[in-house]
């Protein structure tokens, strides 16, 4: 088996427009969450959202491009030219076709559905864009990638709601694992801040009003995001023969499903799939010094994602860190897993603990290190990243320090 | 009517080409302007758009089309006629 190292990665988030940005905000534990600014948001009960404000596109993209991709794709790009800028690689020949792009989104093209449905349902309008297919396609975003890039392999979108970066990080990490690709481009964007979108998250009544507090006992509820990170996954062997930085080494992936429950998570199921990741990376639990958990400040999230760890961890489960980063974010939904790797590879390349913030009062069932409202400085080896998502399916990355 | 639709026309093409309106000639076909199919159906879409009109054109076989787009002055033309029998 190959080893699976990241030689890339690159981001944009309500915490900023990289991952230089981002990391900084992580350690001063800054909130990224505000009020919604988005058509019609009076009418909606939920106004805040970790929203990308002041982002102008016609900086980054022209006109023609504008009218092909959607938001979610932008965000896609941007995250892309970082991560492959930083990794120093150039897709010709036979790299070009032995590379590839897998990305998970869940909404995909949601603005484009949005926009459209306004138009042809509201303004009574008989006649749209004839782009709206290609622009609003969960694969769009993929598929631009692998075009301004030439990546002439695998190439996919992975759509598992919460969780669909990590098994597309999943996806990639097999993919180069067992000598299908050389280089996979990976991770996860999502772009679902508009009326609609919004919407229907408020239906579930999960959301809440006022900021997302993992793992208070005060917590009401998650709050969305937006944005996309993208890392470059790349062969351990074909990384030294070049002499690339080395950010990090991907060790293990598990996946399971609760099939259980559409809405509510399962303790099992999360604990099956923690427990598969270190069995994969064959590592003893008590080397996990930090876990960016999925935390996402609902009441059945949080408890059951602590019992679960604990559940795999035992006694160790009280020694190590476990944060929630959607408190400065917000849950990027098929995004999230990939933002939340950057706060796995920050605790291993830099040695600082992301914090999980707005951390108000102690509850007895999430009593863990969750590294409350400030950042940390440790040393840890290896980490883990959880992603529980809606429908029962469960994906956990496992990552060290760099070989 | 007739000056202001080939003025316009000529308008959405040279903005599609991303040319000056100068640069776009009433002889040249869109290939000659670099319009490739999606900026053809974006095209159509634009005219539709300015002159409220339904223009009958399928994408899987353009030359196969009652509307002409053989050149600048051919569409003009079609688009005029349409817009002459518009209710």
């Amino acid at each position: 088996m190959k080893r699976v190292v990241i030689t890339g990665q690159g981001t944009i988030n309500a915490l900023g427009p990289d991952v230089a940005a981002t990391k900084e905000a992580m350690r001063e534990g800054r909130c990224g969450i505000s009020s919604l600014e988005i058509r019609d948001v009076e009418r909606l009960a939920v106004q805040i959202g970790g929203q990308i404000k002041g982002y102008e596109p016609e900086a980054l993209f022209n006109r023609q491009q504008i009218s092909l991709y959607d938001r979610f794709t932008q965000f896609t790009l941007i995250a892309a030219r970082e991560a492959i800028g930083q990794s120093g690689l150039e897709f010709h020949g036979d790299l070009a076709v032995q590379s590839g792009v897998v990305l998970g989104t869940s909404g995909g093209g949601m603005q484009t559905l949005d926009e459209n449905y306004r138009s042809v349902y509201e303004d009574g309008k008989n006649r749209v864009h004839p782009f709206v297919v290609p622009k609003l396609m969960n694969n769009a975003a993929a598929s631009h990638v692998s075009m301004e890039f030439n990546l002439k392999g695998p190439s996919f979108t992975v759509a598992t709601a919460c969780a669909s970066s990590n098994h597309a990080m999943g996806q990639a990490f097999s993919m180069i694992r067992s000598g299908m690709a050389q280089v996979m481009v990976t991770g996860g964007s999502e772009s679902m801040l508009c009326f609609g979108g919004v919407k229907a998250w408020e239906g579930l009544r999960v959301m809440s009003k006022q900021a997302c507090r993992p793992f208070s006992a005060t917590r009401d509820g998650m709050v969305q995001g937006e944005g996309a990170a993208v890392f470059v996954f790349e062969d351990y062997d074909h990384a030294r023969a070049r002499g690339a930085e080395i950010l990090a080494e991907v060790i293990g992936f598990a996946m399971t499903s609760d099939a259980a429950d559409i809405v509510m998570p399962s303790k099992q199921g999360a604990a099956r799939a923690i427990a598969g990741a270190l069995q994969d990376a064959k590592i003893a639990p008590e080397k996990i010094g930090y876990i960016n958990a999925h935390g996402t400040g609902t009441a059945a999230n949080d408890k059951v994602e602590c019992a679960a760890v604990a559940d795999v961890f035992g006694h160790h489960a009280d020694d190590l860190m476990i944060s929630s980063t959607k408190s400065m974010h917000g849950h990027l939904i098929g995004g999230t897993g990939a933002v939340e790797l950057l706060a796995c590879v920050m605790a291993l390349t830099d040695g600082v603990i992301a914090p999980t913030i707005g951390y108000e009062e102690p509850d007895p069932e999430c009593a863990l290190d969750v590294v409350p409202n400030e950042a940390r400085e440790a040393n840890v080896d290896a980490v883990l990243s959880n992603a529980f998502a809606f429908g029962g399916l469960n994906a956990v990355i496992a990552l060290q320090k760099a070989p | 009517m007739t000056d202001n639709v080939q003025e316009k026309v000529i308008e959405i093409i040279a903005e599609q080409a991303v040319l000056e309106v100068e640069d776009v000639t009433l002889e040249a076909s869109l290939e000659d302007l670099g319009i490739d199919s999606m900026g053809l159906v974006e095209s159509i879409f634009a005219i539709e758009e300015a002159f409220d009109i339904q223009v009958p054109f399928n994408a899987n076989n353009p030359t196969d089309s009652t509307f002409d787009i053989s050149s600048v002055s051919a569409i003009i033309a079609a688009v005029q006629g349409l817009v002459a029998t518009r209710v």
